[in-house]
């Protein structure tokens, strides 16, 4: 029938009781307000999460060893491969062959090499570290900043020489924040069972983790790393003439995740026949997308608990709509003499049951769209609901109108005209 | 045959109050009335003078006898087809107006040109020519809370109008009117006979107005007589 007739039918009913209407649309508002609200801090979250992890770099793969019948690749600080038999481990010619392979696509190769972990000494103060053997692409690829002196040169590495880079908060706790009066010191650490020397040649920005910046240490006991050439810390380590792992970084217009399967592919043609080991790649780029698919089910099943208060809002309306019915039953009457078939009655409530939710869907999506920013600016990440979630809880807002609608528009809808028009 | 708009024969009507208790309010009424005819019904209340009314209209049906209303069989017609009678073919004038409280008297007139499906610019233009005919042209903006009671009915005549019905049932149309504008309306009922020839049945406690009908029919219990014979049954 007539929509536009309806709509505005509906609107004066809602004019003429505006609080009546305030508070049956109260629980549709306060519905799609959590839901609207939880997606969008959802979303601010996911940003800031993305947005720390695509600082340690978008583009890098790390190609790990593992044991065959392992899950887990020996990565970072959990999987370090213990009594591995030296034979297994990546080799420095592999990890040529796998640059030349691949050429372009890869702008810079990693090597990082766990030398242990001690404290660093000076005139009674003293600074924890952890002394990690880097090659001269590892602070490209992991994006470290240097503050003052210089990287590791090629020279550096072939000569396993001692020159080391200290964090900017070493440089705080040893030399009272100059980090210019500290190249070039000598720099001593005890580690368990032997006390080294080296020479502080640059000085790096600390950043905290974003994994690890969740626990807390007094500034004073922070750890901070120590790197050395990747040579020296093999020297220093003992006889292995390898690595469990390495990083590479893709080029910007690279497929990471793509290169991430050919490279392991690659790798793993020199461990086919190995029966204890085999290369895993994993790139940061997939990393980010399975953090992002967690935090996208969180937030949808966060929202899903929220969205049982619109059932509420719902049963609400339908309350207020079968009010409604008995209000105007000589106006049914009326109407179903002068024409109207039971069709025309049931969408003429219907459309005003969908017009309240409507409505109280709008106003709903203004509210959650503000203590969605409040929320978003709070966790670091400024967002604004997406089109998506409008869309959809505007979809919503309309779906519970006609579920809920139905049954007093159907009530309506049925009543016999004879009855209705004798109706007190 | 081809100017008769209604041909009832020996309609009863039951209504079913509970169980056990069946209430029967029409005995077996049988009427003809022709195409232009002004006729009226009186008779006490509770006589079933509404009751014959609602199944005139296709309002209602009756529990037994046959009803043909301008060649259409309503015992044999489908719900939508009576909705689509009454839209067309029937005009209700009520006591109490029946107005749709929310909405203006020019909306009012549409109503029944929306169920019809005219489109808004024909219905908004007919709906004043409507108005204009019962002299309401000028409050067309109001609602039916700020008319009078003689104004209502004139707007609720406009809307019986609406979609150029056959016939016009008024149910005691002058009853919650005085005497002044119960003439207004009146009048305005030999108009429509007089100058559109529509078929008007009124029912009235007035027997000076029925006087002014073509022809009187007296209810009775549920049974329908003509004056002669209510005279001839009554002495007295
Ligand atoms: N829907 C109904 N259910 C039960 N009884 C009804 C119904 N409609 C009318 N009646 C009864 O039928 C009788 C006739 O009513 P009605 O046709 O309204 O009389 P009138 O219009 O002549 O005053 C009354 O006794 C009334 O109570
Ligand atoms: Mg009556």
């Amino acid at each position: 029938m007539n929509l536009g007739e309806n709509i505005r039918l509906a609107w004066e009913g809602l004019k003429a009781n505006k609080m009546r209407a305030l508070l049956t649309m109260l629980g549709i508002i306060i519905g799609i307000s959590s839901v609207i609200g939880i997606l969008t801090v959802g979303s601010g979250l996911s940003g800031s999460v993305t947005g720390s992890l695509s600082s340690l770099g978008a583009g890098n793969i790390t190609i790990a060893l593992q044991e065959r019948e392992d899950e887990h690749p020996a990565m970072g600080p959990f999987g370090s491969l213990h009594n591995i038999d030296p034979t297994n481990l990546i080799t420095d010619e592999m990890i040529g062959a796998l640059s030349d392979r691949f050429g372009d696509a890869i702008v810079g190769v990693s090597l990082a090499e766990d030398a242990g972990s001690g404290q660093a000494k000076l005139e009674g103060r003293y600074a924890n570290v952890s002394l990690v053997g880097v090659n001269t692409g590892y602070l490209d690829v992991n994006t470290i900043k240097l503050v003052k002196g210089r990287g590791f040169f090629n020279r550096d590495i072939e000569g396993m020489r001692n020159g080391v880079l200290v964090s900017d908060k070493l440089v705080n706790n040893l030399f009272g924040g100059d980090a210019a009066s500290a190249l070039g010191q000598e720099l001593i650490v005890y580690l368990d069972d032997e006390i080294l020397a080296f020479n502080i040649i640059g000085v790096y920005e600390y950043e905290v983790s974003p994994v690890m910046g969740l626990t807390t240490s007094s500034e004073r006991d922070i750890y901070t790393s120590l790197y050395l050439p990747v040579t020296t810390a093999k020297k220093l380590g003992g006889a292995e003439s390898g690595y469990t792992s390495f990083t590479i970084t893709a080029a910007g217009s690279t497929d990471s995740i793509a290169l991430a399967t050919q490279a392991e592919d690659f790798m793993n043609r020199y461990y086919a026949n190995n029966p204890d080991y085999r290369v895993t790649a994993m790139s940061m780029e997939s990393l980010l997308e399975s953090v992002n698919a967690v935090m996208g089910a969180i937030s949808i099943a966060l929202s899903l608990i929220a969205g049982i208060s619109l059932v509420v809002g719902g049963i609400g309306v339908m309350n207020i709509m079968l009010v409604s019915v008995t209000e105007r039953t000589r106006e049914i009457g009326t109407r179903k003499a002068l024409g109207a078939t039971n069709s025309n009655i049931r969408g003429q409530f219907i459309v005003e049951s969908m017009i309240i939710c409507l409505i109280g869907g709008v106003i709903g999506i203004i509210f959650g769209a503000i203590l969605g920013y409040i929320g978003s600016l709070l966790v670091g990440m400024v967002a604004l609901p997406s089109l998506s979630s409008i869309a959809l809880s505007v979809g919503f807002s309309l779906a519970i109108g006609i579920f809920f609608g139905y049954y007093p528009a159907n009530k309506a809808a049925l009543l016999d005209p004879i009855e209705a028009l004798r109706y007190e | 045959m081809q100017n008769l708009i209604i041909q009832m024969s020996t309609i009863v009507k039951r209504f079913y109050i509970g169980e056990p208790n069946e209430l029967e309010v029409l005995h077996g009424i049988d009427l003809t009335v022709e195409k232009g005819e002004f006729l009226s019904i009186v008779g006490v209340s509770g006589s079933g003078k509404t009751t014959l009314m609602n199944i005139i209209g296709a309002l209602d049906r009756a529990t037994e006898g046959s009803y043909i209303l301008n060649n259409t069989v309503i015992e044999e017609a489908e719900d939508e087809e009576l909705s689509a009678i009454r839209n067309r073919q029937v005009g209700f004038v009520f006591q109490n107006f029946n107005l749709i409280p929310r909405t203006n008297a020019l909306k009012n007139v549409e109503l029944p040109m929306m169920y019809a499906g005219v489109n808004q610019r024909r219905r908004t233009e007919r709906a004043k020519e409507l108005l204009a005919m019962v002299g309401m042209e000028e409050r067309m903006n109001h609602r039916p809370n700020e008319l009078s009671g003689g104004e209502k009915q004139r707007v609720a005549i406009a809307r019986a109008m609406a979609n150029d019905p056959a016939i016009i049932l008024a149910d005691e149309p002058t009853g919650s009117l005085d005497s002044k504008t119960g003439r207004l309306v009146m009048d305005l009922f030999h108009q429509l006979n007089r100058e559109q020839g529509k078929t008007i049945i009124l029912i009235t406690h007035n027997s000076e107005l029925a006087g002014e009908t073509g022809r009187i029919l007296t209810m009775h219990d549920g049974l329908l007589f003509d004056e002669q014979e209510v005279t001839r049954h009554e002495p007295g």
